[in-house]
């Protein structure tokens, strides 16, 4: 069994979705998995690994809020580790991360992966080029395989094993520093990690009618909002919104597009969600082709039956 | 002050791909091209820093003969000098080749600010910025959306899921260009017709070869086809039964 060295991310002690999926993609891989934490609250995050299939977590102290110096540490951990690969989410902070780690242990990258596979220390990865006209199926001479794994494609795994937490000093003496973080406001879910998103198009008509769209995640309950590229141009919508392939790919169980025609670029972003819905009154939009469910009509009927519908739903539970 | 704009030249964002008949690339027959959506946006702000603090930009890429194209459009916005750095398998490069030979021109050219796109819209991978500034051992902030400049030091604002962090630094330094960090000018008639027939010199490099094998590329697996429940308002009731009985989603 090789080692896999995973960077975890943690917010106030509690490790993220997508770091507990990419712990799972490690295991499923077949490694001895171990966990590098950084930040305030590092240390019950990392207790907490053992049910998710980590050996040992290496919880770093006092660290400056630096992604260079995060990657040193890192990458020296790696190394002492024995690691065989380095993996981490393909969130902000890890796609921050994981190509200087890379570079650090001279290796190539691999971002975004939705699928990994090892045969000893030989891994595998499949990845989406074009954001998914196209899946590559790469595998690597590097000393260190390194790849980021796609948030809501691997499954956490469950354990009945113990962590064992190590403490270590960060370094410090980082290039580039974080000296704030202006938090989003009402802790709105992002469209990139959110299971359900609701995402609205040029068929809106204008910027005030996204109300209709805020109000159908709202129903969700789990829900982010997101746009095509055409009304983030438009400036209807902000651009961390927009879903396709110059904005976010996203897979989510739901993805509900209303009032968007269905342009490559913006199939390309979304196509790989597990449900699609499609409200549009164009019967001939090419979104049709790739929803599961559609419905043809003015979005601005369909939408809030919908919205009543499912909150009904919900309620009755 | 040195700065450097790197593009790559990827697919158009429209361009419907093939994969090649030997399964190990795409088949570029007849496929349109265009500067990563993001690298425009490094080369604008590369402008915009030289009107504001003086220097001068080199439009630096990896890439073919056709790339001169780009670099031209670039020069006629207002960047002062272009290089290619010739290579017919520039798209095939794994990210740290890539990174590895802008690198050394990098450090040739002298620069102390280098601004790329913060993906390239064909591999997705947004490796070669924090690569290339890793290797160098300098600071660098990505998926940047408003950047100041002081003298030596700088500070950043930097999208994340968590909300927009702001980020300090030191020069030299590398910066990857999220949307919305300014919309790139168009170039006027002067500067275009001052360009037309400049010829973008053509340099070779030292070969990095690849630690990426490529196994296979397939076209994405096509998905069930779905269908339409009907029409309208009256149509929600069975949408939602859908949704909770046949795909389990709610």
């Amino acid at each position: 069994m090789s080692n896999i060295l995973v960077f975890v991310e943690q917010f106030s002690g509690k490790v993220s979705r997508a770091s507990l999926e990419c712990v799972g993609a490690a295991r499923a891989a077949g490694g001895n998995v171990c966990a590098v934490l950084a930040g305030a609250g590092a240390d019950g995050a990392a207790a907490d690994l053992g049910r998710f299939g980590a050996a040992k977590a290496i919880v770093l102290g006092g660290g400056e809020a630096s992604s260079d110096a995060l990657a040193a540490d890192v990458a020296a951990i790696a190394k002492e580790e024995g690691a065989k690969a380095f993996l981490c989410a393909a969130t902000s902070a890890g796609r921050d991360l994981a190509p200087r780690v890379a570079a650090l242990l001279d290796s190539t990258l691999f971002s975004d992966c939705t699928a990994l596979s090892a045969q000893g220390d030989a891994f595998t990865a499949v990845r989406p080029w074009l954001a998914g006209k196209a899946i590559a199926t790469l595998t690597s001479s590097a000393p260190v395989f390194c790849a980021t794994t796609r948030p809501n494609v691997f499954a956490a795994s469950e354990s009945s094993g113990t962590c064992a937490v190590v403490a270590r000093a960060a370094s410090a003496g980082g290039k580039a520093k974080v000296t704030g973080i202006e938090a989003k406001s009402g802790g709105k879910l992002d469209v990139k990690e959110a299971p359900v998103v609701v995402s609205g198009g040029r068929g809106m008509k204008g910027p005030e009618h996204f109300a209709l769209i805020e109000e159908l995640a709202a129903a969700f309950g789990n829900a982010a909002t997101g746009a095509s590229r055409a009304v983030v141009d438009a400036g209807w919508r902000p651009h961390s919104e927009q879903v396709g392939q110059t904005g976010k790919t996203v897979a989510p169980q739901l993805y509900v597009a209303v009032g968007i025609s269905g342009a490559i670029q913006h199939l390309a972003g979304m196509r790989t969600s597990k449900v699609i819905v499609a409200i549009n009154k164009d019967a001939e939009a090419p979104i049709f082709k790739v929803a599961d469910y559609g419905i043809v009509g003015d979005a601005f009927e369909v939408v809030p039956a919908l919205a009543k519908a499912v909150r009904e739903l919900k309620a009755k539970g | 002050m040195k700065i450097v704009a790197c593009i790559k030249r990827v697919p158009t964002t429209e361009a419907q791909v093939k994969v090649s008949a030997d399964q190990k690339g795409l088949d570029t027959a007849g496929l349109s091209w265009m500067t990563s959506f993001y690298d425009e946006l490094a080369v604008e702000e590369a402008i915009r820093s030289k009107e504001k603090h003086g220097g001068d930009v080199t439009v630096l890429t990896l890439g073919p003969s056709e790339a001169s194209k780009d670099v031209r459009e670039f020069l006629a916005r207002g960047a002062d000098a272009g290089v290619i750095l010739k290579d017919d398998q520039w798209h095939a490069r794994d990210a740290r080749a890539t990174a590895k030979i802008l690198c050394a021109r990098i450090q040739k050219a002298g620069a102390e600010l280098v601004f790329l796109g913060k993906l390239a819209t064909d591999r997705d991978n947004g490796a070669v910025g924090p690569m290339i500034a890793t290797m160098l051992g300098w600071a660098c902030v990505t998926d940047v959306v408003a950047l100041e400049l002081n003298g030596t030091q700088g500070s950043a604002k930097r999208e994340t899921e968590q909300g927009i962090e702001t980020v300090a630094f030191a020069l030299p330094a590398v910066i990857t260009c999220q949307k919305g960090l300014n919309e790139p000018r168009r170039a006027n008639l002067k500067g275009i017709m001052a360009v037309k027939a400049k010829a973008i010199p053509e340099e070779s490099f030292e070969d990095v070869p690849n630690q990426q094998q490529v196994q296979k590329v397939e076209p994405p697996p096509a998905r069930k086809a779905g269908r339409i429940v009907g029409e309208g308002a009256a149509a929600v009731q069975a949408l939602v039964d859908a949704l909770r009985n046949e795909a389990g989603v709610i």
